[in-house]
């Protein structure tokens, strides 16, 4: 009984967290303020929490099940959250609806524990619907913007038609194995034509999510309609969450469909690095523009998976958290500007520099480990990400990535020059940051400039890697 | 001799100008940290010396290393022999003219500050690394540096410009990434683990096929650094629209940064590879020579005539590497350092020219040495050392080129050879027409009151001169020091 509270820990702290907030909604009127620092407390007491009693096991008959690494990975996601939690500070603080915001958000997360910690397909699929439905509710949250309820319109269809695919295939695995645990599958494969066309489908369901192309149609729209605190954590926690839980599913479950999946990944790294990049040069809308990098982002974290070795693993792990500094660092900044001001267009961010000197270096910098350059730590991420990839021997598909690092470099350095080169009339005036915004924006840069020089970090995430 | 002090001292720097205030203080702290930067780099050669003369032959000195991620077998591990610490000089020098020629940035002089000490950290990590993991990341530190540079303190189509030479670059590391991803999986041919330690790298048989198959990315990765042809493009446009100071670190040791890459990633550890490949590199590199001195002639602009003869020149550095004959590769190396010193020295008499008069138009120049006679005996200089005049540097660096290519027995290669001789008479035409125009000429700016060189630009230029002087009369110290290093890389190539 014991066992079951402290390794079902992180959810049940992130449920603690949420009824605590359903309660304290109820009861007396309290100003956004006070709703925000009590929430950032919270969310930061989580975060630490996660890495005190780690305890590892399997509960509910194999359903749900954790380890080291699972931990781990929940805690990049609390930290994510929590930096995203302050970073909307702006935005949520003239906000009627505070509360629901963060339970809703929360249940989200919560879904991502579960799934992350799934032993089984239906508690994949039920982890994965929980932390979809309630998305859409929040993509929607800018309730006065006709684009935010188109934007959880989108999310909310193409949700349901991905869920329906992964359900499709789900059944079919059922059908052809006669198993839905992970073991039991993994097992039973063994690489019959309907078993590959289940395959495909679970891998399309998936690939929605993560918005591999094909299956990013979705993915600009939605970015730009909803709020920017949604669009970050969509494009990091979310994507990231999944991710996780890909690396497991194609290493252990549908180990014995490798060679097929193989030419997959191949392909679909491949294709989305190539679509996201072409099309990431062409926006002009900040939060499109983050959508299509994030694209090209996944295909490159494809790469790394198609290595199938623990340095595959591993690398997406360590790529997740950098990823999250990187990204949270542009977002932010955009995030607070956006919520400021409501200039959202890169063309407004023209002589940037002039105005606000420290916001854009903010941006600079993650722009940087974005496009991977050193010292920052995004290029440590993309290098293992494409060792891991080259280590399978196909060095096409690596020197096919390692060129579109090029033109990654090119729309990135397009925004910096934007931001240091370009005059404009009418530049966005100086800012103040508040603390709760500038602590999270310190916090990415300080992930940015030291993960890459902190042995440990890449260490300890290595040692847990899942070995093929 | 602690080598952590030469990439801690220019990090040190680049912080402490980050929380100066005013361009006084920024450029102050910056000559301090430079100067102190020579002074290590001296320090380090007479250690060198020391160590050579107790007779440790040992091929690297002074290394170091630490588990960087050890999963991976990456180290951080530095360690020098004579042709780095050739190099090491050569970018001290570099580093302090630049940063007196930028006395008076008023721009954003902090930044500007900080991005310079920043690219003197990147060459000097770069020129001490011996883990090739250690030494992509040095390399390619430089290029977000570069692009800034050129981009905010530029001029002419400087945002282009810079954005050519950022993704020409970052196409070369991409190259250069897969050159070593190939090397590195393939490192573990007796049963060992995978590594990317150069001196282990360089102790095993890597298969002959896994050389031919890799040398070409990882020599024409390197190779877009160094302005190899076809993909010189970067280097005329670059140059000419960054600031002085950027303009010299680019031509001076960014350019070098590629050829010694090419020698000792590319042609040391994949010996076989490069003997392959070594008439494409000819071709290539006798196409740069010849190419780039005849699209000299053709330039107008003080900037892209010396940026279009760092092409011709650097050309000298591609042709004595894909020589493979001992002598070549000295003659590589000497016109590494003396390229980079010459060509700096070029490229700030040039910027003080254009401080002045500001233009660059050479039909818009003339008879400079009688309004500002020491900046124009500075150009002479310059130029008397690029088109190779004895007792300069260029002339001992050419010469040893020349003499090692001419003991490739192969006809095409002497064909070669004689070719890239020939061009120096292209070199000495269109540098005699500049000066002749430009600072002998009829006097077109007597009635301006432009005055000559400032303390700062006198000092820059001086050191400059010491360093092609120390070259020209006296090589042997030079010749001496790369000597073992480069017996170390044609040990590679006994049968």
């Amino acid at each position: 009984m014991n066992d079951l509270f402290i390794i079902l820990k992180q959810e049940l702290v992130l449920t603690v967290i949420i009824f605590l907030l359903l309660t304290l909604k109820i009861g007396k009127e309290r100003s956004n303020m006070a709703w925000l620092n009590l929430v950032n407390v919270l969310l930061a007491i989580n975060f630490l929490g996660g890495f005190f009693f780690p305890q590892t096991g399997v509960l509910f008959s194999g359903m749900y099940h954790t380890s080291d690494l699972i931990i781990l990975e929940k805690n990049i996601l609390n930290l994510g959250t929590l930096i995203i939690s302050m970073q909307s500070y702006n935005w949520l603080k003239d906000h009627k609806h505070v509360v629901e915001f963060y339970i809703l958000l929360l249940s989200t997360l919560l879904g991502m524990f579960f799934m992350i910690s799934a032993g089984n397909l239906l508690m994949l699929y039920l982890g994965l619907e929980l932390s979809t439905i309630p998305l859409a509710a929040i993509a929607n949250f800018d309730l006065e913007k006709r684009k935010s309820s188109e934007a959880a319109m989108k999310l909310i269809i193409s949700s349901a038609f991905s869920s329906g695919m992964l359900l499709f295939g789900i059944s079919l695995v059922y059908g052809t194995t006669g198993a839905i645990s992970f073991e039991g599958i993994a097992a039973a494969v063994n690489g019959q034509p309907l078993q590959i066309f289940a395959f495909i489908l679970l891998l399309a369901g998936f690939g929605f999510k993560i918005s591999a192309v094909p299956f990013h149609l979705w993915t600009a729209d939605v970015y730009e309609g909803a709020p920017v605190a949604v669009t970050s954590y969509l494009s990091v926690i979310s994507k990231g969450a999944i991710l996780f839980v890909l690396v497991p599913v194609l290493y252990t479950v549908f180990k014995p469909l490798a060679g097929n999946w193989y030419n997959m990944l191949f392909l679909l790294s491949v294709v989305t690095i190539i679509i996201g990049n072409l099309f990431a040069i062409r926006q002009d809308n900040f939060k499109r523009f983050l959508a299509f990098s994030s694209i090209a982002q996944v295909g490159f974290i494809l790469v790394g998976i198609t290595g199938s070795s623990q340095a595959g693993s591993s690398s997406v792990v360590y790529f997740v958290l950098i990823y999250i500094f990187s990204n949270l660092a542009a977002f932010g900044v955009v995030s607070f500007v956006s919520a400021t001001t409501g200039r959202e267009r890169i063309s407004d961010y023209r002589g940037f520099h002039k105005t606000n000197p420290v916001l854009a270096w903010v941006l600079a910098i993650g722009l940087f480990s974005l496009a991977g350059v050193p010292p920052t730590a995004g290029f440590f991420g993309k290098f293992f990400l494409l060792l891991a990839g080259a280590g399978k021997g196909n060095y096409v598909l690596v020197t096919i990535a390692a060129l579109n690092m090029i033109i990654s470099l090119y729309y990135y350095l397009r925004i910096v020059k934007a931001i240091f080169m370009d005059a404009n009339e009418q530049p966005i005036e100086p800012l103040t940051v508040p603390a709760f915004p500038k602590l999270a924006l310190y916090i990415c840069i300080a992930g940015i400039v030291f993960t890459g020089f902190v042995t440990y970090v890449h260490e300890y995430i290595q040692s847990l890697g899942t070995a093929f | 001799m602690n080598l952590h002090l030469l990439i801690l001292l220019p990090l040190l720097t680049a912080t402490a100008i980050l929380f100066t205030r005013n361009l006084k203080q920024a450029r102050t702290i910056s000559l301090a940290g430079s100067i102190l930067q020579l002074v290590l780099a001296f320090v380090l050669l007479a250690a060198y010396w020391q160590e050579r003369a107790t007779g440790n032959t040992a091929p690297m000195l002074f290394e170091s290393s630490y588990a960087w991620f050890p999963a991976l077998h990456i180290n951080y591990h530095i360690g020098v022999d004579g042709i780095s610490i050739a190099m090491i000089l050569l970018t001290a020098f570099v580093v302090v003219a630049g940063v007196l020629v930028s006395w008076n940035v008023e721009k954003m002089s902090r930044e500007f500050f900080f991005l310079l000490a920043f690219l003197a950290l990147g060459a000097y990590g770069f020129f001490l690394s011996l883990d090739i993991f250690t030494m992509f990341f040095f390399l390619e530190i430089s290029v977000i540096p570069k692009f800034l540079l050129i981009g905010i303190w530029g001029s002419g189509k400087k945002e282009y410009s810079a954005m050519k030479l950022a993704l020409m670059l970052m196409g070369g590391s991409a190259l250069v990434f897969v050159g070593l991803a190939g090397l590195y999986f393939n490192t573990s041919v007796n049963g060992g683990s995978y590594t990317f330690d150069l001196m282990q790298i360089a102790q095993l048989n890597i298969p002959v096929e896994v050389q031919k198959l890799f040398f070409p990315f990882a020599f024409l990765g390197f190779g877009i650094f160094t302005a190899l042809f076809p993909f010189h493009t970067w280097v005329p446009d670059g140059h000419a629209s960054a600031p002085t100071a950027a303009s010299m670190f680019l031509a001076g040791i960014s350019m070098k940064l590629g050829g010694y890459g090419a020698l000792r990633v590319a042609t040391f550890l994949m010996p076989d590879g490069a003997a392959a490949w070594s008439w494409v590199i000819i071709l290539l590199a006798t196409i740069a020579i010849i190419y780039g001195a005849f699209a000299t002639m053709m330039q107008t602009d003080l900037k892209y005539i010396n940026a279009y003869s760092s092409v011709s020149h650097v050309g000298f550095v591609l042709l004595g590497i894909g020589m493979l004959t001992h002598t070549a590769i000295v003659g590589a190396v000497l016109q590494m350092v003396s390229h980079g010193l010459m060509t700096a020295l070029f490229f700030a008499a040039i910027g003080m020219i254009y401080g002045r008069t500001h233009t660059r138009e050479v039909a818009q120049l003339g008879g400079l040495l009688k309004v500002m006679p020491f900046i124009s005996t500075v150009f002479v200089i310059a130029g008397l050392s690029s088109l190779g005049l004895p007792g300069f540097s260029g002339f001992v660096a050419e010469m040893t080129v020349f003499m090692g290519s001419w003991q490739n027995p192969d006809p095409w290669y002497r064909l070669a050879t004689i070719l890239a001789i020939a061009s120096i008479v292209v070199t000495a035409v269109y540098i005699l027409r500049a000066t002749g125009k430009a600072i002998m000429g009829p006097a077109m700016h007597s009635d301006h009151q432009l005055g000559d060189a400032a303390w700062n630009e006198k000092l820059a230029a001086a050191l400059l001169i010491i360093g092609i002087l120390a070259i020209g009369i006296a090589p042997f110290w030079l010749n001496d020091l790369v000597q073992p290093g480069v017996t170390l890389i044609m040990s590679k190539f006994q049968p």
